[in-house]
């Protein structure tokens, strides 16, 4: 019998392609996705050393950070913006590289369209230019962000060169509460240990509460597994991640996928299995989450007050900073805060699921005047069906607008950006000074309680909706 | 590409004595939009430094004639949050060769070492007392020595060692790259590829 080896174990070292003494990994990738903003520089790096993309077939284009999300049929205004897509589709074809741009059918953020169309499978290694990447985890899958000389390494070998992650795994058993959503999870964990307690570890997620998610679910948890510093988060594929792949366009098909699915089975965790850290908490405690600080670690139960200085796991003149940015008090309620913006979108929360919740409380409710209210699909597929599904309807009739597929206020990169001193509760994934506008006010929460502000104005328990 | 070889720096330092900078705050979102490597060096801190009419605030440190030189010291966690390699981009633009902090974001991390911007992390104290020995006196000069993996304080000799394994040591001594480096292992990596199930 040989040693028992934890999933992520198991994922890394079968992309070893050479050790480095006292160095890091020859990390072989199998899938790299690129966007416009942090591609172009090393496209232009690569040509100066005179070098090619090695296997083009491997990478995916798609635009989704700088682009509008009204009127995408015109063209994009901002020069600096429309060079940058201009380079993605220039470098992209060039190299022939699939390139799903800004009117592409296929377009949408860059971590909904590789699940989406089944680039991303399990026991994968995937990378792209952008931190979130840690989003395909959900699948089984080894990824994570990576900077742009990265991306040049990709490009030109396939390859980065990695040192090997610490192991971190986080339980959770026992059931939910209807109204505590994914992303209440994943911020309940953040708070608990920190927006840097997971720095220098690759995490698994395992128990109950993720078992029974749904792989939207899974993406929205795994997405913010950098938000406490870890590389990546991952969760073993089971029965529900097969039935989510099986017959998606880049899926293997027939035989090769009945092959694929009989190594997918091995990709859990082994008994006995050590690791360098390891966390428990029970599902009964998560309570519908919303932060109230500048980093999403500082992240509360909606009806707990603000905390004291002593309280949290920052230090006091970074923390006390923190609250005199957002306009707070220690000891405040969140409760009743009043909000200027609402934000439904992003790799975080942008798929249909998300759009689900939050229909089901705006339904049969009207828009707040004071909000401005922002809901943006993840892609295409996710607009196509809220349509189908009726959804469009039901926000239609409760005095909302649908927007279209991009990244849109999550880093505000384009217009959707919220003005200085106005705050926003967003079902994005980072609540930074400045992060959705310079001066903007974030706070982060779940779909209910994004639809719960939209429909009153202010911060609100959607459990007091949803009885 | 070969990028600058970092052996011995001895500078003075600037201190930013904050937890948790993120790199929106180092480079804010809206100064990604260059399809080149150059000029990020005035982004830097861009809204920290800068009020929204452009003038300066005076009360950052960058703003600040007292504090100068190549080293930046920053509080715990430096560098969380977006994989923006801009950032440490406007970090080298701007003059700094070295960040000393007592903790790194992974990626932040892994991005100064691909251009050649050491990141130095030693102990909360150790840090402490260097904002301290800066606090007292400006010119108080560092000095980082990689071939040793040292960081220490002139004026007191205090000093105290950092981590760097070492093939990216050699790179940073050398001034080589990864990329160079990957290209030297095309062999391996093609027949690894041949194995792959998908």
């Amino acid at each position: 019998m040989s040693e028992p080896k934890s999933l992520f174990e198991k994922v890394w070292d079968a992309h070893v392609v050479k050790r480095i003494e006292d160095g890091p990994d020859v990390l072989f990738i199998d899938r790299h996705f690129i966007h416009e903003v942090t591609s172009p520089v090393a496209f232009l790096s690569m040509e100066q050393r005179g070098l090619n993309v090695l296997y083009p077939e491997r990478t995916f284009a798609t635009a989704d950070h700088n682009t509008p999300t009204i009127n995408q049929h015109l063209p994009v205004e901002d020069p600096l913006s429309a060079n940058q897509l201009a380079a993605l589709e220039t470098n992209t074809s060039k190299y022939g590289i699939s390139h799903w741009g800004l009117g592409h059918y296929k377009n949408g953020i860059v971590h909904v369209v590789g699940p989406e169309n089944g680039i991303t499978l399990p026991g994968m290694t995937i990378v792209c230019g952008d931190s979130h990447t840690s989003t395909h985890g959900a699948f089984g899958a080894i990824a994570f962000g990576i900077g742009t000389s990265e991306v040049e390494m990709v490009l030109t070998s396939q390859c980065i060169m990695q040192p090997r992650p610490k192991k971190m795994r986080i339980t959770i058993n026992g059931k939910v509460h209807a109204s505590v959503l994914p992303k209440d999870v994943i911020l309940y964990i953040i708070s608990k240990i920190s927006a840097s307690g997971a720095t220098g570890y690759f995490v698994e997620y395992a128990g109950d509460v993720f078992s029974d998610m749904s792989m939207e679910g899974r993406m929205t948890v795994c997405n913010m597994s950098i938000e406490m510093g870890a590389r990546g988060g991952m969760i073993a594929p089971d029965e529900k991640t097969i039935s989510y792949i099986k017959g998606r366009e880049f899926t293997p098909k027939g035989e090769a996928f009945e092959i694929l699915e009989k190594y997918w089975a091995t990709l859990k965790t082994d008994e006995g299995a050590s690791f360098d850290k390891e966390y428990v908490f029970d599902a009964s405690d998560i309570e519908p989450m919303i932060t109230y600080g500048t980093n999403p670690g500082l992240g509360i139960a909606i009806s707990k007050p603000i905390p004291q200085p002593d309280e949290v796991l920052d230090g006091k003149a970074s923390y006390l900073k923190s609250l005199d940015y957002m306009g707070f008090n220690v000891g405040e309620s969140m409760i009743g805060k009043n909000v200027d913006y609402v934000f439904l979108g992003s790799c975080t929360n942008g798929r249909i699921e998300d759009f689900r919740q939050f229909a089901a409380v705006v339904k049969g409710r009207k828009k707040a005047d004071n909000v401005i209210v922002w809901l943006v699909p993840g892609s295409h597929q996710v607009e196509d069906q809220i349509k189908a599904e009726g959804i469009l309807d039901i926000i239609t009739e409760a005095g909302f607008e649908l927007r279209q597929p991009g990244c849109s206020a999550c880093l505000a990169m384009n217009d959707d950006k919220i003005p200085a001193g106005k705050y926003a509760v967003s079902t994005s994934n980072r609540n930074f000074e400045g992060r959705q506008g310079p001066g903007a006010r974030t706070m982060l929460a779940s779909p209910l309680v994004a639809a719960a502000a939209a429909v009153t104005g202010k911060v609100t328990d959607p459990r007091t909706l949803l009885n | 590409m070969a990028y600058d070889k970092f052996t011995v720096l001895i500078s003075t330092a600037v201190p930013l004595p904050i937890e948790n900078v993120d790199t929106d705050q180092i480079i804010p979102a809206r100064f990604l939009k260059a399809t080149e490597r150059k000029g990020f060096g005035e982004a830097l801190f861009r809204d920290w430094r800068y009020n929204n009419d452009d003038s300066p605030k005076e009360d950052f440190v960058l703003n600040n004639p007292k504090y100068n030189g190549k080293i930046l010291v920053a509080g715990k966690n430096f560098g969380c949050g977006s994989s923006r390699e801009h950032a440490v981009w406007s970090i080298y633009d701007y003059g700094f060769r070295c960040v000393i902090s007592s903790f790194f974001a992974d990626i932040f991390r892994n991005n100064c070492l691909n251009i050649g911007v050491l990141p130095a992390q030693v102990s909360d104290d150790f840090l402490d007392k260097i904002f301290k020995a800066i606090e007292a006196d400006e010119n108080t000069h560092i000095e980082v020595n990689l071939p040793e993996q040292t960081v220490t304080i002139m004026a007191t000799g205090e000093s105290e060692s950092f981590a760097i394994n070492g093939y990216k040591k050699n790179n940073m001594l050398n001034g080589y790259d990864d990329i160079d480096f990957l290209q030297s292992l095309k062999g391996d990596i093609q027949t690894f590829t041949a194995t792959r199930p998908f």
